[in-house]
């Protein structure tokens, strides 16, 4: 046990009976296990919004998504708990989705108390909003699910039909062979008209649309051998091609069906990031009298309601500014890359990311128009965008498809001039032979299952694209705080330099940062949480923040400005104080400072990620450049570049700074993935070819990147620079074997020398070469991860 | 080998059969979950009022 908070974990299960869980976990939880801020306010959450809670009489019904669950035995544990409270009805969780659905009586409990329950045991709970598209994704699921087992099993069978057949080599009586075909084919109809149905209709809007792609060769192709073998039983001759056909069609479906779940995984942990913050919003009931800001579920917001919103936070409904001027980064909603100034009297958009200073906001629409369409929006671009090098795929697949066509066409005529009597068997068996399956499957395949093997190792993958990124990287650039150290400060020192003794400093400073994220602004107030009681609380007036400066605002009449030395300075108009020399080169230091001087100074010390060594070594070795650029001062930035061992140093940067230092090394040539968490690094974020984010970063950070560290987990990085360089790697090897062998398939059985047993076999072997050769990247990932989840249990009696 | 001729149309009837059990299993949401029913049957609940 490492901490208080571990141990009254540890006391909780033993108290309420659940020793077992220590003796069922496989996995040990992620160590990460604090509790956000936004759950601190429960109560909140009894406010329920309207499209998460279903009442049934004086029963109450939420949907929650479960943070921290590795394996079963968190299952178990969390039931057990969640059962124990008086009141709970039923409580299910779905170990697959990590979602849960609970029932309780309003009367004997609250929702906030289940929560406040399950975070008690070191889990977290968000209540989300159960709308019709999981319906619908559920839906379609089962739909593939059903399409897939028909035509596996109608495949399997027709193999069992039609093997003895081939076996048997002419010694079966002409009627027990007829009786076998006319069984395949009462299998093989299902398969084509149910199961392929999918192909059929996208071949026909492909043909309507006029562009060929994939489907038109697949859907000729099932269409030919089936229709030549069907002709073949009613006249009872010839060889028929069902069992081609239906292990065509399972192949096909089985790779959709792997796509479409590792899409709707990556889709789900998506939904849980960007529900996870925004879904509480800060209202100021009392607004101006009063700053104080009480957490409500965003749909709980009325018109009229005035919301602050910190920077880095999501806008949670439309509304108008009233207090403050600051950045708005509007991208998600428009596409407009450059941060929009937003000044009091203007308008903002539910959805956007607030890049600069705490607003006060007065809301003027609520509701479906805001956050769902974000999310909406975050959904659709990971459904509908088309990775680059699939579509690149795509694009030769229909060269492809176009000359296949024409050869078929071409080898009906002549063989109709040759031999009229083989002339369909010859076309058809052209057709089956091409495997435009294994072209089509090369791609997808591979990158779905780097996908899905990073996620088991909690880097998830939003854009393909960045799959091809990292393989091809050159330069990799890291953000300081938060990224490569653990970005949780700690007030090391406070040196008190005016008036003003240190709790009284300690109040002023929390007041300044209470609207910011920023890891100092956290450090800061959670130390006057602690300290400072309720009567030294200070009220603030007009906060303005400068990124990467500090924060300026006026308490009872005073100007006063905390953050970096050079930003106080100005408004101290004194020299830098002497004590700022004898400051360890690993501190950050903030000054507090008045228009007659300086307050006080604030040495915080961060430590570097235990993973990040490990990750410096690892992609160094791997051929990488590495930058560290960080806003932070010299030595500080230094300190951490030379105990890492990166060359590439700049300090002091502005985020503006940041996003140009990319650019130039892009102008040189160079493939840069950006590595950062913060509100700063959004610009760099969005200049880079790949955006890695911290998953517990600032909003703006992770809701736009391509590639997101789950639970802030950078050992994932190397490893994910190593995956998609193997994927990359398998990718080539995929496509030329495709095309090696439809370079020598498709002559021979033009020539009619392609017997529909070989041409069969050559398709579904070529096939199963490329999805084998696509899953050797699960398989050595899991090799790799096992050590990681093999370390010691420990088992309280 | 006369039998053939009952086994053969049998197991096309069967195979749609199971089609339909399969179809049934679906909608009854015994596909939903895949992995944690699994696990659950392995954990003995000591205390059945609890759950």
């Amino acid at each position: 046990m490492c901490c208080a908070g571990c141990a009254a974990v540890a006391q909780a299960i033993v108290d309420n009976g659940l020793v077992s869980y220590y003796r069922q976990r496989s996995a040990l939880p992620a160590r990460d296990a604090t509790v956000p801020q936004s759950l601190r306010d429960l109560a909140a959450y009894d406010v329920l919004p309207p499209g998460n809670a279903a009442a049934d009489g004086d029963i109450r019904e939420a949907a929650l998504i479960l943070e921290g669950i590795n394996c079963a035995a968190c299952v178990w544990l969390i039931e057990g708990r969640v059962m124990q409270i008086p009141g709970v009805v039923a409580f299910e969780i779905n170990f697959t989705s990590h979602r849960a659905r609970v029932r309780w009586q309003p009367a004997r409990t609250r929702l906030s108390e289940i929560i406040a329950t399950i975070a008690a045991i070191g889990y977290r709970a968000y209540p989300y909003d159960r709308d019709r598209a999981e319906q619908a994704r559920r839906g379609e699921r089962n739909r593939a699910l059903l399409r897939l087992f028909v035509a596996g099993f109608g495949m399997m069978q027709v193999m069992m039909y039609l093997v003895p057949v081939y076996l048997a080599a002419g010694d079966m009586t002409a009627d027990v062979e007829q009786l076998m075909r006319l069984a395949s084919l009462a299998l093989t109809a299902p398969v084509v008209f149910y199961s392929a149905f999918p192909f059929f209709a996208g071949a026909w809007r492909d043909l309507r649309n006029g562009r060929p792609g994939m489907d038109v060769p697949v859907a000729l192709g099932i269409g030919a051998a089936f229709a030549a073998s069907v002709l073949a039983t009613l006249r009872g001759t010839d060889a028929v091609y069902f069992d081609s056909v239906t292990m065509f069609v399972f192949l096909l479906l089985a790779a959709r069906y792997f796509e479409m779940t590792a899409r709707a995984k990556s889709l789900a942990t998506q939904e849980q990031l960007a529900l996870r913050v925004p879904q509480v919003a800060e209202r100021l009931s009392d607004w101006p009298a009063s700053h104080a800001a009480e957490k409500v579920p965003a749909l709980a917001l009325h018109e009229g309601d005035h919301v602050r919103i910190a920077t880095g936070a999501t806008v949670p409904a439309d509304g108008i500014v009233v207090d403050g001027t600051g950045e708005l980064d509007e991208a998600l909603l428009t596409g407009e890359a450059k941060p929009q100034m937003r000044r009091p009297g203007e308008t903002l958009t539910g959805g956007s990311f607030n890049l600069g200073n705490p607003l006060v906001m007065r809301v003027t629409g609520v509701g479906e128009s805001t956050r769902l369409a974000a999310i909406l929006r975050l959904a659709d671009r990971a459904a509908a965008a088309r990775p680059r090098l699939a579509l690149a795929a795509d694009r030769v697949a229909r060269y492809f498809v176009s000359a296949l066509l024409v050869v078929a066409a071409a080898v009906a005529v002549i063989w109709m001039r040759i031999d009229p009597a083989h002339a369909l068997a010859v076309t058809v068996a052209v057709l089956v032979v091409s495997c435009p399956c294994a072209l089509s499957l090369a791609t997808p395949a591979v990158l779905g299952a780097a996908g899905g093997s990073l996620h088991a190792r909690g880097v998830l993958v939003t854009r393909s694209d960045a799959i091809e990124g990292l393989a091809r990287a050159t330069d990799v650039v890291f953000d300081k705080t938060g990224t490569l150290t653990t970005g949780r400060m700690h007030l090391r020192d406070v040196a008190v330099l005016g008036g003003e003794d240190r709790s009284a400093c300690l109040a002023i400073a929390a007041a300044l940062e209470a609207g910011s994220i920023h890891p100092v602004a956290r450090a800061l107030t959670a130390v006057a949480e602690n300290e400072i009681d309720a009567a030294q609380r200070r009220q603030v007036g007009s906060i303005t923040h400068v990124a990467g400066g500090g924060v300026e605002a006026v308490i009872e009449g005073r100007r006063l400005r905390i953050g970096t030395p050079a930003y106080v300075g100005q408004l101290c108009g004194q020299a830098l104080p002497a004590t700022i020399a004898g400051v360890a080169e690993d501190c950050t230091v903030v000054m507090l400072g008045d228009e007659q001087g300086w307050l006080a100074q604030f040495t915080l010390a961060d430590r570097v990620r235990p993973a990040a060594r490990e990750l410096v070594a690892a992609l160094r070795k791997g051929g990488l450049r590495l930058h560290l650029v960080s806003g932070d001062r010299f030595a500080s930035v230094q300190h951490v570049a030379r105990e890492l061992d990166i060359d590439c140093v700049r300090a002091v940067a502005t985020p503006a700074d940041k996003c140009a230092y990319v650019q130039r090394l892009q102008q040189n040539g160079a493939l840069v993935v950006m590595v950062g968490d913060g509100v700063n690094d959004a610009a760099g974020l969005g200049a880079a070819q790949v955006s890695v984010a911290m998953g517990g970063g600032a909003d703006v950070a992770s809701g736009n990147s391509d590639v997101v560290l789950l639970d802030g987990r950078l050992d994932g990085l190397a490893t994910a620079f190593d995956t998609a360089r193997r994927a990359l790697r398998i990718v080539r090897q995929n496509l030329a074997w495709a095309f090696a062998y439809n370079a020598l398939a498709i002559p021979l059985a033009a020539c009619g020398l392609v017997t529909p047993l070989l041409a069969g076999v050559g398709m579904a072997t070529s096939s199963a070469l490329v999805i084998a050769n696509a899953l050797r990247l699960l398989r050595i990932e899991r090799k790799l991860s096992t050590p990681v989840y093999a370390r010691t249990v420990t088992v309280v009696e | 080998m006369d039998i053939v001729y009952l086994l053969i149309p049998l197991s096309v009837v069967l195979v749609f059969f199971i089609g339909m059990a399969f179809w049934w299993s679906l909608r009854g949401g015994q596909f939903d979950d895949l992995e944690g029913p699994a696990h659950r049957i392995l954990m003995d609940d000591d205390k059945p009022d609890a759950g």
